[in-house]
């Protein structure tokens, strides 16, 4: 039973610690970002990684397929070591990682050979990555504009363009570093619903690194960071509930959980564990009847 | 503004021009600038003419366009042959004034340069209008493929121009962006003599710099997360086929190109 399940992890990572080394030589200044990280994500997951400016969370993200490597404990992606140089592309092929801005990671002047640069690396054949490339532009909603160039598009386009160039090397996890803090509102829902497509119906893996928290109900999943380590890892109900300590890390809480919050301080006994608009509305009309 | 820019002047079409594989016209190229300094006849410069008049009227593309990329170098032109006439001095005398000799052979030399120049603008125009900048750095490093056995970076060099060219406007976008922000914050930048317009552009280079090399490295990293390995084993997209119109419009070429050899040694 328990081989099973260590199966059905794609993110694995024991005791991770990673620090940052600044001043001299003799006299290093060492800055612990990730201290002693334990988490293990299932296939087909759909996990947010909370946490404010500094807390570790991009370089949590940076871990999870190979940028950076844990200056000590493991990181394991299906199973294989991150350390392990030999299967580095393998890694990578198999947790593909979105960035915040969609200019820095646009390689091509057209929008299919940039979806097409992965599939080139790793040395596709034609009809094999014609097909893949369609397939990938159609699931993010962008194939209508595969000869354009990338200037020509909106934010929440070129992301989307971004995250096609990931799923067409076929990964079973797709990381997201903020890819919606560069966005306007507008692209901001486009980039969300291409990513709970992508999670519901291909069954890909989503880590989703934000701070805003609205994206981070939709999730199935919430992991609160703080100064490197994890607080809170459980579902959006249970981790929101806990308000008080999730201000206190420098995070917001949904509004509807604070207003029930604030309701309930006034002694109305309403379930703390409400995040969605309407479960609160209906929660608010059943106190009024 | 400055977004106007556009490097390489594609024009889009579905000419015959259009159309043809790009490596091969780099290569009809390289033999119609051999062909235009390799006749030193008029009938030779003639049938120069009349190649690229012909492909002009090929790219369905309007004449001013081709008028618009001499217009630069008009002053040059001018400057070269007066140079060309005044300092020639062999051949009969047409006009002659103290130490001012206008000959034939001058007047000929310079005549040659000016087509010369003008048709050899005219045909790399011909080039650059009808194939997107992008496609063009495609098709040379695929013609310099072969130099990769001495080690020479081809890939790279490719990669670096496409890269280029896919940032221009992105960094165009930011240097508007840039301007902006330092005319807010009363940075003067049109006024002053030129010493001063040089100066103000210092606060517009420092940051553009300091972000291109963020960009450069939040670039390479996604890069590496698309697997990225340098240029052995890469796969393409984009494909290149040559076909009968190809192999056509070469032959043709070369058929002017003895043409004007032919010519240029029966008339020596």
């Amino acid at each position: 039973m328990a081989e099973i399940k260590i199966m059905e992890n794609i993110i694995k990572t024991e005791n991770l610690k990673f620090n940052y080394q600044n001043g001299s030589e003799e006299k290093p200044i060492i800055n612990e970002v990730l201290k002693d990280i334990n988490i293990e994500i299932k296939k087909g997951e759909f996990v947010a990684v909370l946490g404010h400016n500094g807390s570790g969370k991009s370089t949590f993200a940076k871990h999870l397929n190979a940028i950076l490597l844990p200056c000590s404990g493991k990181v394991y992606i299906n199973n294989i070591d991150t350390a392990d140089d030999d299967n580095l592309f393998n890694i990578r092929k198999c947790a593909g990682m979105v960035f915040q801005n969609p200019d820095n990671q646009i390689v091509a002047s057209i929008v299919e050979e940039d979806v097409a640069f992965a599939l080139e690396n790793m040395g596709v054949p034609y009809e094999e990555m014609r097909k893949r490339v369609d397939d990938a532009l159609k699931a993010v909603g962008m194939y209508d504009y595969r000869f354009h160039s990338p200037n020509q598009l909106s934010g929440g386009q070129k992301q989307r363009v971004a995250i096609a160039g990931i799923i067409a090397m076929r990964p079973e996890c797709i990381i997201l570093d903020e890819p919606t803090a560069m966005l306007d509102p507008q692209g901001r829902r486009e980039v969300m619903k291409t990513i709970k497509t992508l999670n519901k119906e291909c069954g890909i893996t989503i880590v989703l690194i934000t701070h805003y928290m609205n994206e981070a109900v939709e999730c199935g999943r919430v992991v609160v960071m703080d100064n490197g380590r994890i607080v809170f890892d459980d579902t959006p109900e249970n981790v929101f509930s806990n308000v008080e300590e999730i201000r206190k890390i420098g995070l917001d809480i949904p509004q509807t959980t604070e207003l029930i919050y604030l309701l309930n301080k006034e002694g109305l006994g309403l379930d703390s564990h409400i995040i969605t608009e309407e479960q609160c509305i209906n929660a608010i009309e059943r106190l009024l009847k | 503004m400055i977004k106007d820019i556009t490097l390489g002047q594609y024009f889009p079409s579905d000419s015959i021009i259009h159309r043809l594989d790009p490596r091969f016209k780099i290569v009809i190229m390289i033999v119609y600038m051999i062909m235009l300094f390799s006749g030193d006849s008029l009938i030779c410069l003639g049938i120069g003419t009349l190649y690229t008049l012909i492909s002009v009227v090929m790219t369905k593309i309007s004449f001013k366009l081709y008028i618009k990329s001499i217009k630069p170098i008009f002053p040059f032109l001018i400057f070269t042959a007066l140079l060309n006439i005044f300092f020639i001095k062999d051949g009969d005398i047409y006009f002659q004034w103290k130490f001012i000799k206008i000959t034939s052979s001058g007047v000929d030399t310079s005549i040659f340069m000016i087509v010369r120049i003008v048709l050899l603008l005219i045909g790399t125009s011909v080039l650059t209008y009808t194939t997107s900048p992008i496609v063009l750095t495609d098709a040379i490093e695929r013609l310099l493929n072969p130099l990769k056995k001495i080690k020479f970076p081809v890939h790279e060099l490719a990669m670096i121009m496409s890269i280029a060219l896919r940032f221009i406007p992105t960094l165009i976008e930011e240097t508007d962006k840039i301007i902006s922000a330092q005319k807010a914050r009363g940075a003067e930048l049109d006024s002053g003599n030129l010493i001063a317009k040089t100066k103000g552009l210092i606060p517009i280079l420092i940051p553009l710099l300091i972000s291109s090399f963020r960009r450069a490295e939040e670039l390479a990293t996604a890069m590496e997360c698309r697997c990225y390995n340098g240029g052995d084993g890469r796969t393409r997209l984009r494909q290149m086929k040559s076909g009968i119109s190809d192999y056509i419009a070469l032959f043709f070429t070369v058929l002017f190109f003895i043409a004007v050899i032919i010519i240029n040694h029966i008339i020596k």
